[in-house]
């Protein structure tokens, strides 16, 4: 029996596993270009510095893919453990881009990154160039069928629901590749992760610079974050615009709640840059709004509308009931008793299928549904206000933050005098975390804002999970607080330890401290 | 095009294969793994032997991955079912797959002995308890699951998970450890020398001899009148799928119909032992490569035993057998087949290829002495 707290509990383990994961992914996305980036300057230049750079950098890397690696295999499992109804439904969607990941680029990066730690020796400097470059590639590319996996839930395209095998089917797999959310995702996505792999270096060479140790192989390092970061802060802010635009195509429910619109604007819309919305009351307090920049933002044109949280709600109620129509007809059709006339019906209404099984929420037999009902869920049908208003701001606040102070590191270090500049290296140190709480709060926004579904307009939240028991649940989701919790206490603690060594982590003789007695406190 | 009926049957082979690069290549890693705290005695030879897989642990664990999300795509019912039902299962393989990563990245990242003698034993756990469940839940397969399907196929698992600890699921734990161990042992054998080696051959002796005498009772077990499941309603192979829509029942003995049916197919346990006996008296003998090659067909001929005998039954149930999944009924729709058909059949060889030549670049023991000259950079 599938009660409402299995659904709590397990929506707060994905949640909670999922947001763990992506602590660990966006460094590895970042990073491991900046690595060839450090390593192509190895090759061309011969010099040994950039080679010592790619290796300490690496063994960062290397902590943090560990984890990366590790929950990641989480993920995979969940979908069957937890979510086995989901899996049954669109597992002959959403399962291809995932198994095609693996075969593509999971496989690339997985068997190469060995070879990148262990093959200095052995390779010559050009193939392991090439072994770091595959690396690279092979997680970016991994992000790639990822995104297009969760594009699909965000905008399931491609497919078609059938009463026979009672499941979502594929009918083009190009419309599910180049789906218009993943692209827009994807980009957005890889460059937040290059920016966090650049804040990274960026944070930890300006601590060095102020401890005023290892000085060149820092500013060397705080160069070229600094430049990759400034690119790739630029992209993340052009490109979430882009999936901004594309937000408001495919999923006006995610965009209402977010700019917090309650009712519909005459276009174009104007953009609420601060306000504290009321889920109860359905209005905002202490608005400060800029005319006209939302409708022209979203829409790219200055007469197209855009609804408001009322208006969606009243089309909602519309959906419900044509999908009561639907789910009413999928039974007669399961059950081998529909004729000719009942075929059609569903036919007619099967494109709101997902409205009607929304229903199931309160009621096992959804013509039994109530106007009450009905205006519940559709009330429902859109995520909560305020948590989807702040997380954006945040996130969107964030992102200006890392552009600016990456703006200002560049024009330092282009006129070569960053190293002066106290406050800007403090500024890097501090800001190192940050960028994964911008991440965190995307994906929030992201995912969050699909609520109630699991994919959008066709499987609701309340009907995807596992047949299991409560108690199995807080045992799993003790079972991973556990281990996560001890894993994530290791993880940061070498990453602070080798952070702190240094350069002079990797043996050569050449580093600070390596040869001072003031090595043991480092240690 | 290729039709569904064909597509459907390269599937269940597809899948086997990747089960097969599953066990070939993880599970020589896993099964280096469980023999690390018993054929390293100090941390020197600790290191070679976590050294020796790792270049590849993690190319190899990708097999595993990628077997599951092809499972996952090509047959979402038995994915939704089996993870779902089989749910502490599968728990306490991803638990115990955690040491892994971390035990390999992390060991020996700190000096101090018993933060390195804690993650050896995490690497034993990550290599020993997944061999041991994968073949505790593969011969659930072979007695059946108690599972059934609601009206709209929500799948509903009704057994428990001491239940899974019969005897015979058991003897089916001994056969994938030990063999996995076995296939582990051989190649740890080529890649060290000196004590290492010798511990790792007598490793590979003792896990060899385990796992022929358990692979042979266990098919001793299943041909003295063991219940199978056989499909009792008319079958079209090129039918939509849906489980629902065929009559099963339990027969005794069912699961030696196939090998009756088509004699040919007792060549598929015949590599078992046809893979095993030579490896184990190469391992004797002192020549681990063919051994190695011969504990690599050993684990072809295990795991399609199971497969042939079962054909073509994917995941029987014991309480519901009309729920029973099959090749025919638990798949995806065609176009997602071909799909994936065609990217498998690009990309596991270009796989292959690269790993190939990773090892090559890799090739060769690792020593004493590379550890003690790599202190910095070797794992």
């Amino acid at each position: 029996m599938i009660t409402q707290e299995v659904v709590d509990l397990s929506r707060l383990q994905f949640a909670a596993t999922a947001f763990y994961h992506f602590l660990f992914v966006p460094l590895t996305l970042g990073l491991s270009f900046l690595l060839a980036i450090m390593e192509t300057v190895y090759v061309m230049t011969g010099k040994e510095i950039y080679r010592d750079m790619t290796k300490f950098w690496g063994k960062l890397f290397g902590i943090n893919f560990a984890l990366g690696v590790t929950t990641g295999i989480t993920m995979e499992f969940q979908f069957g453990t937890n979510w086995a109804y989901y899996s049954h439904y669109v597992g002959d969607i959403f399962g291809a881009p995932l198994a095609i990941e693996g075969l593509m680029a999971f496989f690339l990066d997985s068997t190469f990154i060995g070879l990148f730690f262990f093959g200095w020796n052995k390779l010559s400097r050009r193939r392991h160039l090439l072994i770091t470059y595959l690396t690279a590639i092979g997680s970016n590319l991994s992000a790639v069928w990822i995104l297009i996996a969760n594009g699909w839930m965000q905008n399931p395209v491609g497919s078609q629901f059938s009463y026979v095998t009672m499941r979502m089917e594929m009918t083009s797999f190009k419309e599910l590749v180049f789906n218009p959310a993943a692209q827009a995702k994807f980009v957005h996505t890889v460059s937040a992760g290059y920016v966090t792999g650049s804040m990274f270096v960026l944070g930890i060479s300006a601590w060095y610079m102020l401890k005023g140790r290892d000085i060149e192989f820092a500013k060397r390092s705080f160069r070229i974050a600094a430049a990759f970061g400034f690119a790739s802060a630029m992209s993340v802010i052009v490109l979430g615009d882009e999936s901004g635009y594309a937000v408001t195509e495919h999923q006006q429910t995610k965009l209402a709640a977010l700019e917090g619109m309650w009712k519909t604007e005459p276009a174009p819309a104007s953009f609420t840059l601060f306000a504290i919305p009321d889920d109860e009351k359905r209005e905002n307090t202490a608005e400060i709004k800029i005319p006209y920049a939302l409708g022209l933002i979203a829409t790219r044109s200055a007469n197209t509308q855009i609804p408001g949280i009322d208006e969606l709600e009243a089309r909602a109620v519309e959906r419900i009931k044509n999908g009561i129509v639907a789910v009413k007809a999928l039974e007669q059709l399961r059950a081998k008793t529909a004729d000719d006339a009942t075929k059609a019906s569903f036919e007619e209404h099967k494109a709101d299928l997902g409205y009607g099984l929304l229903l199931k929420k309160y009621t096992a037999d959804v013509s039994l549904a109530t106007p009450e009902m009905i205006a519940q869920a559709a009330r429902n049908s859109i995520p909560k206000v305020a948590p989807m208003f702040w997380t954006f701001r945040i996130m969107v606040a964030l992102g200006f933050s890392f552009f600016a102070l990456f703006a200002l590191s560049f024009w330092y270090s282009a006129k070569n005098t960053f190293q002066e500049k106290r406050w800007l290296l403090r500024w890097a140190v501090w800001f190192n975390p940050l960028p994964w709480i911008a991440s965190e709060m995307g994906w929030f926004v992201a995912e969050y804002g699909r609520q109630p579904w699991t994919i959008f307009g066709i499987l609701p939240t309340n009907l995807s999970t596992s047949t299991i028991s409560v108690n199995s649940l807080y045992g799993s989701l003790a079972g991973f607080m556990f281990f996560y919790t001890g894993l994530l206490v290791v993880e940061m603690y070498l990453m602070f330890k080798y952070a702190r060594l240094g350069p002079s982590s990797l043996g050569t003789g050449r580093y600070a401290g390596e040869t001072a007695p003031a090595l043991k406190s480092a240690q | 095009m290729l039709d569904y009926e064909t597509l459907k049957i390269i599937w269940w082979l597809l899948v086997g294969v990747l089960l097969l690069g599953f066990a070939v290549m993880d599970g020589h890693d896993m099964g280096v793994g469980t023999l690390l705290p018993f054929v390293g005695k100090n941390d020197v030879e600790r290191r070679v032997v976590i050294n020796t897989v790792g270049p590849h642990w993690d190319g190899n664990q990708v097999w595993f991955i990628t077997a599951g999300c092809a499972i996952f795509a090509a047959w979402p019912l038995v994915y939704a079912t089996a993870f779902s039902g089989f749910y502490w299962a599968m728990l306490v393989v991803l638990w115990a797959l955690f040491f892994r990563p971390v035990g390999f990245d992390y060991r020996s990242k700190v000096a101090d002995p018993r933060w390195r003698s804690a993650w050896d034993w995490g690497l034993f756990v990550g290599g020993s308890v997944p061999a041991l469940i994968f073949g505790v839940a593969f011969v659930h397969l072979l007695q059946g699951v108690p599972f059934h399907f609601e009206d709209n196929l929500m799948p509903v698992y009704t057994g428990t998970f001491w239940g899974l600890l019969n005897p015979f699921a058991l003897l089916a734990g001994v056969v994938s450890l030990s063999m996995l161990t076995f296939h582990g042992a051989n190649y740890l054998t080529i890649r060290t020398e000196g004590d290492v080696q010798s511990r790792a051959r007598t490793a590979a002796l003792i896990f060899g001899t385990v796992m022929l005498v358990a692979f042979a009772a266990a098919g001793v077990w299943v041909s003295s009148g063991m219940p199978g499941y056989v499909i009792t309603s008319v079958v079209d192979p090129g039918a939509l799928p849906n489980p629902l829509d065929k009559t099963v029942e339990i027969q005794a003995g069912a699961w030696l119909g196939n090998f009756a049916r088509h004699p040919l197919l007792w060549a598929v346990p015949g590599a078992g032992f046809a893979g095993g006996l030579p490896a184990l008296l190469f391992a004797w003998v002192k020549k681990p490569v063919l051994a190695f090659v011969g504990s690599a067909v050993a684990e072809l001929g295990v795991i399609g035993t199971a497969g042939v005998a079962m054909f073509p039954f994917i995941m029987p149930s014991s309480s519901d057998p009309r729920s029973s999944l099959t090749v025919w009924d638990s798949v995806s729709s065609h176009l997602t087949l071909e799909v994936m058909f065609w990217a498998a059949l690009i990309f596991t060889p270009i796989v292959i290829t690269y790993t190939g030549w990773a090892y090559k670049m890799m090739a060769g023991k690792v020593t004493n002495a590379y550890i003690e000259s790599n202190d910095h950079s070797a794992y």
